[in-house]
């Protein structure tokens, strides 16, 4: 650990540690994204081959959390905006950090179905 | 009151050391720019890229949703993803626009959040050299093959 480093611990710190890590994943995830995605110059079929496979039930639930990330990313990312910009903000991060895990709770849920629920139908039947 | 330079003290710019309201010697503030200071300074860089990162984070929020709602809810979720259903997007200019921007600012947002990360954590300069060189190669390499993607695409390859 770098010396001088000192972690306050609570919700200012772990936000920032749960920022960066969705951060660091979410960019990995988009050069992988952006490969595949450049498959269409290469042919259809070798393009509609890499897809079948994001289609599958294991890559769905990999899905879900690449959302889980993206969203909480996004929410958190508008409460760094307001604490910084916002003359209030530094004062309410707390509360804006809950506000940003209950809305985050919501679209999660709100979610499930349309991202899994084509793997719960492929594993289970219907 | 003498106007002489002492040889201790350099003078300030544009004030003598010694005058009616000054009967001490004035003393140099240790980071007073001097004409001795070299003129070009390394800018604003961390400024800009901190406000670059707000300011693309609000346009990246509205892009990245719309594309994941689009992608993965909207009728059929990534089950109806397919070379078919990329050339319907792509040949509207208007998606062509939106996916060339969201690949633009996530590319320099992500990019620019992997330098801090690396600046944060890499300890010796080496290491941040190399590891920032491969960032910004990878980085420079994934706009320029997925700009040319969006540019070239051609729905009738075959």
């Amino acid at each position: 650990m770098p010396a001088g480093t000192l972690y306050r611990g609570r919700e200012g710190m772990w936000s920032w540690v749960a920022h960066r890590v969705t951060g660091v994943l979410i960019f990995f995830f988009l050069f992988v994204h952006v490969l595949d995605t450049a498959l269409v110059r290469v042919s259809p079929e070798a393009y509609d081959e890499v897809v079948a496979t994001y289609k599958t039930p294991i890559v769905a639930l990999l899905e879900y959390g690449l959302v889980a990330a993206v969203l909480f990313h996004a929410l958190n990312g508008l409460r760094v905006i307001a604490v910084d910009f916002w003359s209030k903000g530094a004062r309410y991060q707390k509360q804006m950090l809950w506000s940003v895990v209950g809305v985050w709770l919501v679209l999660m849920v709100g979610a499930l179905y349309p991202v899994l629920g084509h793997a719960v139908r492929e594993v289970f039947g219907s | 009151m003498s106007t002489e330079t002492n040889a201790a003290v350099g003078p300030v710019e544009g004030a003598s050391l010694y005058d009616v309201d000054h009967p001490a010697p004035i003393i140099e503030p240790p980071r007073q720019r001097t004409r001795k200071t070299p003129k070009s300074t390394r800018g604003n860089f961390e400024l800009a890229a901190w406000l670059f990162m707000r300011l693309s984070g609000v346009v990246l929020v509205v892009l990245v949703i719309g594309h994941l709602l689009i992608q993965l809810v909207l009728d059929g979720g990534v089950s109806k993803i397919g070379f078919a259903f990329v050339a319907g997007r792509w040949a509207s200019p208007f998606w062509q626009v939106w996916d060339l921007a969201m690949l633009w600012l996530a590319m320099l947002h992500g990019s620019n959040g992997l330098r801090t990360v690396i600046n944060d954590y890499a300890e010796r300069a080496g290491t941040r050299l190399w590891l920032k060189g491969l960032l910004y190669t990878a980085t420079v390499f994934t706009i320029l093959l997925g700009t040319l993607v969006i540019f070239t695409f051609d729905p009738n390859i075959r």
